[in-house]
């Protein structure tokens, strides 16, 4: 217990540590040693300060709105088309021949590659930017559902098998619980890159969203600003994650013992 | 007879045969084990009655039947246990009852009850990974026993455990089949637990695996193991089972 509470009181104080520096830095440099212009680098306090202003004008409500709801939209499809997929080709053996090259092709291609060809195909609205979150976040939903479906323990199989069991049975109660520690790694990995790859594809293309905030700030010189919208984004993502992992920690109750 | 094994080989590649030309039958409600060194294709022979795998040539019949896959007439344990981690030691249990569409009430009931059976009342909301080895074997049968099959099969199930919980798992598993008689075939490669537990003993051979002896033990049960005819009948199987590790060559 008091090993587990001073194990949290040290995190704390890393964040409060990360805060100081960033403040004493910044402090430093404006009024003391001026070893850039002071405009590079605003204090916390000023960032705080034009998140109360854009919240007051409504702004950062909207990005914040736009964002989440192309990341949903977009993590939603990847989802779903990557468990489906996922488990179609790890149960085929003809489907695997077929699609597995095709997907191992694509893969190792970085998706922004692809986004000026998205905007291209999908126009500048909603479209290409729900399209670039799905099809990033595909890759990582497949290929986790792919290799947890594949590498069921087959005595498991034949325990389930020889209690009667069968083949719709056997997938029901064995393989798809057997896979979804591997899935819900798999959305999870997507989801965090769903993140990642929204703030890119509005830089290119939007007109509102966290991404397009920080490059619009940039048109205008608004240090602050960009770095309110970095700092949500973390915010964000950090407040995800940690309903993600409750919500692995709860579906996955029967792991929580051999950890 | 129960079970009739007739003319059975297997070659798991062209060149080697791993079990060479096997006929056995079984009596009904019989306790047969299968004894041999590793190598000698008693599990393989064991999978060949639960249909995970197919003989090359010959075929299997459970009650006249052929066998041709994984059936729930015949409940399987195995030495390492097979439990599904997702699911409590209750659900892993009334697992067989469930694939039976038996109610929610009187699958749980069939479970508990079972459970009981095994020594396990008040442990059924424990997961898996919460148990003991010996605890989890004990699921594993009471898992394969609540889907009442006619055969159990049994792949060296106390093979991991250490020599007490053995010991104390296979009084258990005698009283149980006293008490519920079923066909059991049991794999084990320890001598004395075939002289407690059965009453044939199937020595098996090595190179290619086969059938070497088959002895009656006809001892009542329970049987004493300092009891001189249990000694007796240990030496002259040790003899045996030794013969064919020596045929495997330097080990």
């Amino acid at each position: 217990m008091n090993e587990k509470l001073r194990g949290s009181l040290l995190r704390s104080l890393s964040v409060v540590l990360f805060f100081v520096l960033w403040y004493s830095v910044s402090l430093l440099n404006g009024h003391v040693f001026h070893w850039f212009n002071p405009v590079l680098l605003p204090t916390p306090w000023e960032v705080l300060q034009s998140g109360i202003e854009l919240t007051r004008t409504g702004e950062l409500q909207a990005d914040i709105l736009a964002s989440l709801s192309r990341v949903v939209q977009g993590f939603l499809i990847a989802a779903i088309a990557g468990v489906i997929l996922g488990t179609l080709v790890a149960r085929s053996r003809l489907l695997e021949q077929l699609f597995e090259p095709m997907i191992e092709l694509l893969r190792p291609i970085p998706p922004l590659a692809f986004l000026p060809m998205m905007v291209l195909w999908f126009g500048i609205g909603e479209g290409s930017k729900i399209a670039f979150i799905a099809y990033a976040a595909f890759f990582p939903v497949f290929t986790t559902t792919f290799e947890a479906m594949r590498f069921v323990d087959p005595l498991l199989l034949r325990a389930a098998a020889s209690l009667g069991a069968s083949r719709t049975e056997l997938f029901r109660y064995v393989i798809l619980p057997a896979a979804m520690p591997g899935i819900i790694t798999g959305l999870r990995l997507a989801f965090a890159l769903s993140f990642f790859v929204i703030v890119a594809a509005e830089f290119i293309a939007a007109d509102s969203g966290l991404g397009y905030l920080i490059n619009d700030a940039r048109t205008f010189f608004l240090v602050s600003q960009m770095l309110l919208g970095a700092a949500v984004i973390g915010i964000i993502g950090f407040v995800f994650n940690t309903l993600l992992r409750r919500l692995e920690a709860r579906l996955l109750r029967w792991r929580k013992t051999t950890r | 007879m129960k079970i009739r094994i007739t003319g059975v080989s297997k070659r798991f590649t062209p060149e080697t045969l791993a079990l060479g030309d096997v006929d056995l039958a079984l009596a009904e409600n019989s306790f047969t084990c299968l004894l041999g060194p590793s190598g000698c294709g008693k599990s393989t022979l064991l999978g060949m009655i639960a249909g995970f795998v197919m003989p090359t040539t010959g075929e299997v019949l459970v009650d006249g039947r052929r066998v041709t896959g994984a059936g729930a007439d015949r409940g399987v344990v195995f030495q390492e246990y097979a439990l599904f981690p997702w699911r409590t030691a209750i659900e892993n249990v009334a697992f067989g009852p469930m694939i039976r569409r038996m109610g929610r009430a009187e699958r749980r009931a069939t479970a508990e009850r079972y459970l009981a059976l095994v020594g396990l009342a008040g442990h059924g909301e424990k997961f898996p990974s919460e148990l003991s080895g010996g605890m989890k074997q004990r699921v594993a049968i009471a898992r394969a026993l609540a889907n009442q099959p006619s055969v159990l099969l049994m792949d060296e199930p106390f093979g991991a455990l250490d020599a007490q919980t053995r010991e104390i798992l296979q009084e258990e598993m005698l009283r149980i089949w006293e008490n519920d008689r079923k066909t059991v075939v049991f794999v084990t490669h320890s001598i004395s637990e075939s002289i407690f537990l059965a009453d044939r003993i199937v020595v098996m051979s090595t190179r290619p695996g086969g059938i070497k002896e088959v002895v009656d033990v006809g001892m009542a049960y329970p049987r004493e193991r300092t009891a001189p005819e249990f000694i007796a009948l240990e030496r002259r199987l040790k003899q045996l089972v030794r013969e064919e590790v020596e045929k495997l060559g330097v080990i």
